[in-house]
């Protein structure tokens, strides 16, 4: 008896965020889902089985959910001591790279370990976040001066350029360095430092895309600077650098207030190369309309709030932390991806968290949200 | 260590990220509802043309009949080689076999192989066997469509009349381009729908519109006359040496053609071969055709395609005083019994013209005058008009106008105009000198004078019928009554009776029927060059005309007057034809044998 009770103390006293894991769940299904409309026809023609990509998909969702179960019942304090740790294995995982990368699509972004691929760069965003969240907490006050400041906007650097160089995927690099300022943003009280980088940082956008328009002769380019240029009219790139995204854009475009149907797109029989990957957002578009385009929308709105919501009430600054890297990650990642589809933003591969195909990055994400799990079950309820 | 609080500031930067993520989204929501409000058309309409593989289906196209029935315009299968390049699995292959089967250069091939485009047309008008052995080697990516093309079973026949079709089976010369839009029926199309290989979305279906075949067009033109008229022709063209003879048989009541021969023809089903017997004719030798210009040839090939009777002009000399007697008798100037004397010559201003008798006629009636040809006698009667009411004459048999006949680039009359006409230029005017008409122009205005007064319209079209022989359409064509009394007509025909029966026209008399005529020799400018038109204008019968025809030698060698060379081929034609036209038993003698039988 004064074990049930004990029990059903703990269940009132302790919480867990059964919204989140809901809608990490939907978000999953729905994935999957998508992902096998995407990719059936073109695994058919390519793999000769319809179900290829969603196969390799669904072992990695059964792997990251276990992933997840545990470390949601891990005591988050328990990974503070390996923030070195993760730090280092990240830099020689990115290092490995150069000599047992795996090339595919021009870039050696992934290893291969029997069947499995792995990706170093999502390794490296949940060990900078947990890296970054110890160094901060560390720091303590030592955060609100200006060199504890750019301290910490340095740490990341060497990772960050790592793996724009080696794997030369600028998309993970602006995103653990996003991680990273938001983080810094939460811990230090101050704003007039976070607008003049902002105003910088616009500034600085600004002036690059000003210089590679007025170098009107796209052949002096880098392949980054027509990107640019296809992304002002994408129309006049049509054969080579704006392909993807005017593929996108008739996919968006033909999808309307409804869409044609699960399964009815036309765009993802060859014509978006590998839709499943970073374009899988057109496609949903395409099939359920600015209807299901919407709703996909309000729930990583859904998402980012419950994390917004367990941030918040984190027992202490460590866990906060810990659940500001996962949002930020989430968030910019989200943001990014629909800004790519919708050709808002130069074409950069970002893929779409639980949705688009990969299997580091589903398993990663998951873990990180295993993270979350956990920090929200040493909320004490009789606080909140 | 980490204990430390997690404190308000922290809580409201938070918070701040969120809704800083959500005003962003917010942002790219209002991105989508553009685009997929507001550019949804453009882009489905995009995306549409993408997957959509449009293939056209020619529509056949509608057959040209003679007025018996027979088929002289018609189509035969044959294929239309094109590739696609998304679906080339062996492109050298691909390469190899449609040069080798084609007869194509490599580089023009590869070319259109390798060229990025939905599908591509590497040659029309094949064969139908060369089609079904490309289809054998069951190449991915080379698609072979069958197709029509415009076939002509009579060869050279009229070939200047009909015309023929291009690859598109578009109308190029003739009656082909004249009645293209009642002959070219409207194109099907097939549309698929495929992936971004080109590989057909079964599930997609596709939808077809059905062509539509084009009419039927009935001629006036008669093959057999037609035939016969291109025998003579080629026979006068061989003895007389001479660079061209045209032929025009017409029903004067009505102006429907029945036969137009402009020899040397061309062979309607290799239209761009360069003749032999043209080339002879123009000069080149069989050597010198091969090495030719794309230039030189292309003007060759139009020479050899140009209607004479139709789009060219030449002074019609003696033929044409049917007008000016006409025009003579309506003003009344000048009556069948007015007599005359011919010295041989006549002073008009300062110049003496000669009569082509050096000794003149002497005293003769009008009626006389013309059946000798008399070229005082004539030049009196248009100086009795003068010009202003010879020309008011000119303009109203219609001759300052086209006839209006249904062939493409009919000339126009190349004529003084009224202030510029002296005393000299009516007298030459006067015996067909010094201006120039088409011989359809000269023919169509004859037949006006000698049908009634009523100026027709020449024409071949008759009427348009689906290919069921169901009646779409009756061809109409304007006819402007009163050109000349009734009176007139009726004393120009027995005066042109008497041209034939007694005077220069007699070569074309046949026993037994009442033919009418006209002779014509006329020099060709630069005067003195010893270059002749001869030329005879007859019709029958001469109280009731039925049929008139010219026959027209250009550059004779030897002997060249209209009346010893030209009125015999009229001759030889009504001999022929009258009888098949069952205008034979018109006469009250019964019906005639034939001379040659």
């Amino acid at each position: 008896m004064v074990a049930n009770r004990r029990k059903k103390q703990r269940q009132s006293e302790y919480f867990f965020d059964y919204s989140l894991l809901f809608i990490v769940l939907f978000l999953l299904g729905f994935g999957l889902v998508m992902l096998y409309s995407t990719s059936s026809y073109e695994a058919a023609q390519d793999y000769g089985s319809s179900t290829y990509f969603l196969e390799k998909q669904l072992k990695a969702t059964i792997l990251g959910l276990a992933a997840m179960m545990v470390v949601a019942n891990i005591p988050y304090h328990f990974w503070e001591k390996f923030y070195g740790l993760g730090y280092i294995a990240s830099v020689v995982l990115l290092l490995l790279i150069i000599p047992f990368g795996h090339e595919s699509g021009g870039a050696k972004r992934w290893f291969r370990i029997g069947g499995l691929s792995i990706q170093p760069s999502e390794i490296a965003k949940l060990c900078m976040i947990l890296f970054l969240a110890v160094m901060i907490c560390k720091m303590g006050k030592g955060i609100r001066s200006w060199k504890g400041f750019i301290a910490v906007i340095l740490m990341p650097l060497p990772v960050v350029l790592m793996v724009w160089k080696i794997t030369s995927n600028l998309s993970s690099a602006i995103i653990i360095m996003g991680i990273a300022v938001l983080m810094v943003f939460v811990a230090s009280p101050d704003y007039k430092k976070f607008v003049l980088m902002g105003v910088v940082g616009a500034a600085g956008v600004a002036l690059v895309v000003f210089l590679i328009v007025n170098a009107a002769s796209a052949d002096g380019l880098n392949y980054r600077g027509e990107r640019v240029l296809a992304w002002l009219d994408p129309e006049a790139y049509v054969s080579d650098t704006g392909y993807q995204t005017l593929q996108a854009l008739y996919a968006i475009g033909s999808g309307g207030i409804w869409g044609k149907g699960l399964g009815q797109s036309m765009q993802k029989l060859g014509f978006i190369p590998e839709a499943q990957n970073d374009m899988i957002f057109s496609i949903i578009c395409e099939e359920l309309g600015l209807f299901g385009a919407v709703a996909i929308i309000l729930m990583f709105v859904m998402l980012i709030w419950r994390l917004m919501v367990i941030a918040n009430n984190a027992p202490d600054l460590f866990g906060a932390l810990l659940v500001v890297g996962v949002m930020g990650h989430m968030a910019i990642q989200v943001i990014l991806n629909i800004a790519v589809v919708t050709n808002t933003i130069p074409n950069t591969g970002i893929s779409l968290p639980f949705i688009s195909y990969g299997g580091t990055a589903v398993l990663f994400q998951l873990a990180e949200i295993g993270l979350v799990l956990n920090v929200a079950k040493r909320i004490q309820l009789k606080e909140v | 260590m980490l204990e430390s609080g997690n404190r308000t500031f922290h809580r409201k930067k938070i918070t701040i990220i969120f809704f800083l993520c959500a005003f962003v989204l917010l942002l790219l929501f209002f991105r989508l509802v553009y685009l997929m409000i507001a550019k949804a058309d453009y882009y489905a309409a995009k995306a549409v043309e993408l997957h959509e593989r449009e293939r056209s289906i020619k529509a056949a196209r509608g057959r040209i009949l003679d007025c018996n029935g027979n088929v002289i315009a018609d189509n035969k299968t044959v294929c239309t080689i094109s590739v696609i390049h998304s679906q080339i699995e062996d492109k050298e292959e691909v390469i190899a076999v449609l040069c080798r089967e084609l007869g194509l250069s490599e580089e023009y091939v590869r070319a259109r192989v390798e060229k990025f485009s939905a599908i591509e047309r590497i040659k029309s008008n094949v064969d139908k066997e060369t089609g079904d052995r490309i289809r054998e080697y069951d190449l991915a990516g080379v698609k072979v469509d069958e197709d029509y093309k415009r076939y002509y079973p009579y060869g050279s026949l009229a070939s200047k009349v009909l015309g023929f079709t291009g690859s598109d089976n578009q109308g190029i010369i003739g009656l082909e381009v004249i009645y293209d839009k009642y002959l070219e029926g409207e194109k099907g199309t097939i549309l698929t729908v495929t992936d971004a290989r080109g590989i057909e979305v079964e599930a997609a279906g596709e939808s077809r519109i059905e062509p539509v075949n084009g009419n039927d067009l009935h001629l006036s033109m008669d093959m057999n006359i037609q035939s016969y008229a291109t025998q003579l022709a080629y026979q006068a063209m061989e003895t007389k040496q001479a660079e061209s003879v045209s032929i025009i048989v017409m029903n004067p009541q009505n102006g429907e053609i029945l036969a137009m021969v402009n020899v040397p023809e061309f062979d309607l089903n290799n239209p761009y071969t360069l003749s032999e017997e043209f080339l002879i004719g123009a000069g080149v030798s069989s050597g010198d055709a091969n090495d030719l210009s794309a230039e030189d040839t292309q003007n060759l090939l139009n020479a050899m395609w140009r209607n004479g009777c139709i789009n060219d002009t030449y002074e019609p000399g003696s033929t044409f005083k049917i007008i000016t007697a006409a025009a003579g008798l309506e003003s009344g100037v000048v009556t069948p019994d007015s007599n005359f004397s011919c010295p041989g010559f006549i002073v008009v201003e300062d110049r003496r013209i000669r009569c082509h008798k050096v000794g003149g006629h002497g005293a003769e009636d009008f009626v006389h005058a013309t059946m000798n040809s008399c070229n005082p006698v004539f030049i009196t009667v248009g100086l009795r008009m003068g010009a202003e009411t010879f020309y008011n004459y000119f303009e109203q048999f219609g001759l300052l106008k086209k006839t209006g006949v249904d062939l493409p680039g009919e000339a126009g009359t190349i004529m003084h105009k009224l202030e510029n006409i002296g005393e000299v230029e009516l007298a030459t005017i006067s015996f067909g000198q010094s201006f120039q008409i088409t011989p359809i122009q000269l023919l169509t205005t004859a037949a006006s004078i000698v049908n009634g007064g009523r100026r027709i319209t020449p024409h071949f079209g008759v009427k348009i019928t689906d290919a069921d022989g169901n009646l779409i359409e009756t061809l109409e064509y304007p006819v402007t009554e009163g050109i000349v009394s009734e009176e007139t007509s009726a004393t120009m025909r027995e005066i042109l009776e008497l041209v034939v029966a007694e005077g220069g026209g007699k070569n074309a008399y046949i026993e037994g029927v009442r033919i009418g005529g006209k002779t014509a020799t006329s020099q060709t400018l630069p005067r003195g060059s010893g270059k002749y038109i001869a030329s005879f204008v007859g019709f029958a019968p001469a109280d009731n005309p039925q049929v008139i025809a010219i026959a027209i030698i250009n550059h004779p060698q030897g002997q060249y007057y209209g009346g010893m060379i030209a009125a015999p081929i009229v001759r030889q034609l009504f001999e022929n034809i009258l009888p098949y036209l069952e205008i034979m038993d018109y006469n009250e003698n019964g019906a005639l044998e034939t001379p040659e039988n």
